[in-house]
């Protein structure tokens, strides 16, 4: 019993980065209906950079903050220079554009920061009070970290102009464009946002995954899983999707299948929602008129 | 397709189709010879490591052609092809070590069982569109290391170490080595696939592919049985990759989960994208861009290939869409062009 319950608190903790990756996906699905592939080597290299922060001398959580400003701003840029040029670009051109993101950070990461494995501090003390039998402190914090982040995501989509207006260019750019709203900025800041969540997740989980340029493989892979099982079009479903695998992982792990499946889990999960339930848990049927 | 609908044109045009057409045909056999000369004298002029690179570039070749059948003709974009890659890699290995067949039999072999994984994977990937098949191929480029480590294969797939493969023996050893006979299987192989290639796009199979590609509600309208098609398909791309994996095994020796990355398939992709997507003579422009340049870009660092690959499969999307066959074409349709205007004035 206990070991159950540990095996389900721990996967809320993985579930957490799950979510910030599904999540950040479902912004930039949302906004361009186009599947970011290149989000985990985003938050990969975002981790170095704040490792390389911390290294310098720089305090843990000033070093996060600079980083989430730097994944901003790169995030942004890279919307604005590469990615725009391909909003109306077929399917593949589109998709092998992604992947040739993805490959351009691997490599600049393995270039820069070399291939061998690096230990990444946790901001949460080993010992720390709000530690307990089930979950390590880093665990806890974890999971409190995204809690934060998700509701000011929220807080920021439901209540701000900013938010509103980048809700309305999602939904509907020409009417949007007609009131006013700077589209292709409000997209541009979307890619920011999604980067900043892609690197919260990514400082969250090195100390757990350790940081080295493919380190982000399995997490992508669960981040797609959620944001499916979620619904890919659905801001609330992706967290509740990462949050269930999190823990669908931990219990199948150890009890099912063993740790050397868990992402072939991951993949089972992928190919049995498009096949049986499109739309996922909490997403809108499509419905196309050809 | 393309070269039908042009001599169906010219045809029509006027007295002088009937000489045009066969002239150009003339060529282009003319350059095929060409291409098998180099082919078959190269290894006789270059040291050994570069017949074992001449022989890489084939079966990147052959790997390159399986997906471009699939994504290229038929539009399912795959990013898992390193998946199947890797099960004729180990098929082969597996046939060889374990079962104790000779070494050229077990490609056919291979092939066979990739055709059957693709075709099982195809067969509900099938209703998936574009990007949901991405992102389910993506998956499956993820998976294949962590599945070739399992526990419960170890006892076929040597778990972590892998499985060592020995290299083909020549059977003429006085006139060709170790190497230029495994080049020439390698040749011969790839000279079966790639005509194979070339009557399944030409026909009216390739049709179909291609109408499934750019309307798919016209040709399930037409008659064309979709499903079946893009399972078909995806099988066929998976027995080519399948095949060039097994090729693959023997060159290399050995076989073992960390050679098969995701970036197996990523290198394929950028193969198909640099040669031409849509293209069966573009493979082997991808073929020889993904053997040399790593080779090249190492010098800076282990990991400059990829930051190389990277910038160019952007870049390449935005400039050059059609891949170097791409290029060759329009090259050759403005030359025309420039020549019909200069004889008309």
């Amino acid at each position: 019993m206990q070991a159950l319950l540990h095996q389900i608190l721990s996967g809320l903790a993985n579930g957490a980065i799950y979510a910030s990756v599904a999540l950040a996906l479902v912004m930039i699905f949302k906004a361009t209906h186009q599947v970011n592939f290149a989000q985990g080597e985003l938050a990969m290299f975002s981790t170095y950079v704040a490792l390389t922060l911390i290294e310098a001398g720089v305090p843990y959580w000033a070093a996060f903050v600079l980083t989430l400003g730097f994944s901003f701003v790169a995030g942004v840029a890279i919307e604005r220079l590469i990615l725009r040029r391909f909003r109306h670009a077929s399917v593949l051109s589109a998709v092998i554009a992604f992947i040739g993101l993805l490959v351009v950070f691997n490599g600049l990461a393995g270039w820069f920061f070399t291939y061998t494995i690096k230990v990444f501090p946790s901001p949460f003390d080993p010992h720390a009070w709000y530690g307990t039998t089930y979950l390590s402190p880093h665990e806890v914090g974890m999971i409190a970290v995204t809690l934060v982040v998700l509701a000011i995501v929220f807080v920021f989509f439901r209540f701000t102009r900013l938010g509103l207006a980048m809700r309305a260019s999602a939904e509907n750019p020409q009417s949007s464009r007609l009131v006013g709203i700077r589209v292709g900025w409000m997209l541009a800041l979307g890619w920011g946002l999604a980067s900043v969540l892609g690197a919260v997740a990514g400082m969250m989980a090195a100390p757990i995954v350790f940081l080295e340029p493919n380190m982000m493989a399995g997490v992508i892979l669960y981040g797609f899983a959620a944001a499916l099982l979620g619904g890919i079009d659905n801001p609330w479903g992706a967290p509740i999707g990462g949050f269930i695998l999190g823990v669908l992982e931990n219990l199948a792990g150890a009890y099912v299948v063993g740790t050397h499946l868990k992402l072939a889990l991951a993949l089972f999960v992928i190919v049995a929602v498009l096949v049986f339930k499109p739309s996922g848990l909490f997403g809108r049927t499509v419905v196309v008129r050809v | 397709m393309t070269t039908t609908s042009a001599e169906a044109a010219t045809s029509t045009s006027g007295p002088t189709a009937p000489t045009a057409a066969p002239r150009r045909l003339g060529k282009a056999s003319l350059g095929l010879a060409a291409l098998l000369t180099v082919a078959v004298v190269t290894p006789f002029l270059v040291s050994g490591y570069h017949v074992f690179q001449l022989t890489q570039i084939v079966v990147y070749a052959i790997a390159i052609l399986g997906l471009n059948l699939l994504t290229g003709f038929s539009g399912q974009i795959s990013l898992g092809n390193g998946a199947f890659y890797a099960l004729g890699a180990y098929a082969s290995a597996i046939l060889m070590n374990k079962v104790g067949l000779p070494y050229w039999v077990t490609p056919p072999l291979a092939g066979a069982v990739c055709f059957g994984a693709g075709y099982v994977f195809g067969r509900p990937a099938a209703r998936l569109e574009g990007l949901y098949l991405a992102l389910a191929t993506f998956g499956l480029a993820i998976v294949t290391p962590q599945v070739l480590k399992l526990d419960a294969l170890e006892a076929w797939t040597g778990g972590n170490q892998g499985v060592l493969v020995t290299k083909p023996a020549s059977p003429i050893p006085d006139q060709l080595s170790d190497d230029q006979w495994l080049y020439f299987f390698c040749l011969g192989v790839a000279i079966v696939v790639f005509l194979a290639a070339w009557n399944i796009v030409r026909g009216r199979t390739g049709r179909a592919l291609v109408a499934l590609r750019d309307h798919p509600i016209a040709a399930a309208a037409m008659g064309i049985d979709t499903a079946s098609y893009k399972a078909v398909t995806f099988g066929v791309s998976a027995m080519y990759t399948g095949i060039a994996g097994s090729l693959g095994a023997l060159l290399a020796a050995f076989v073992s989960p960390d050679s098969f990355t995701m970036f197996v398939s990523v290198q394929f992709l950028v193969g198909g994208v640099v040669g031409g997507i849509a293209s069966i003579f573009g493979t082997l422009f991808g073929a020889v861009f993904i053997e040399l340049v790593p080779d090249l870009a190492n010098k800076l660092s282990e990991a400059a290939p990829w930051a190389i690959y990277g910038v160019l499969l952007i870049v390449c999307m935005m400039v050059m869409p059609g891949g170097v066959a791409g290029l060759v074409r329009s090259a050759r349709t403005w030359l025309a062009r420039g020549a019909r205007s200069r004889t008309r004035s």
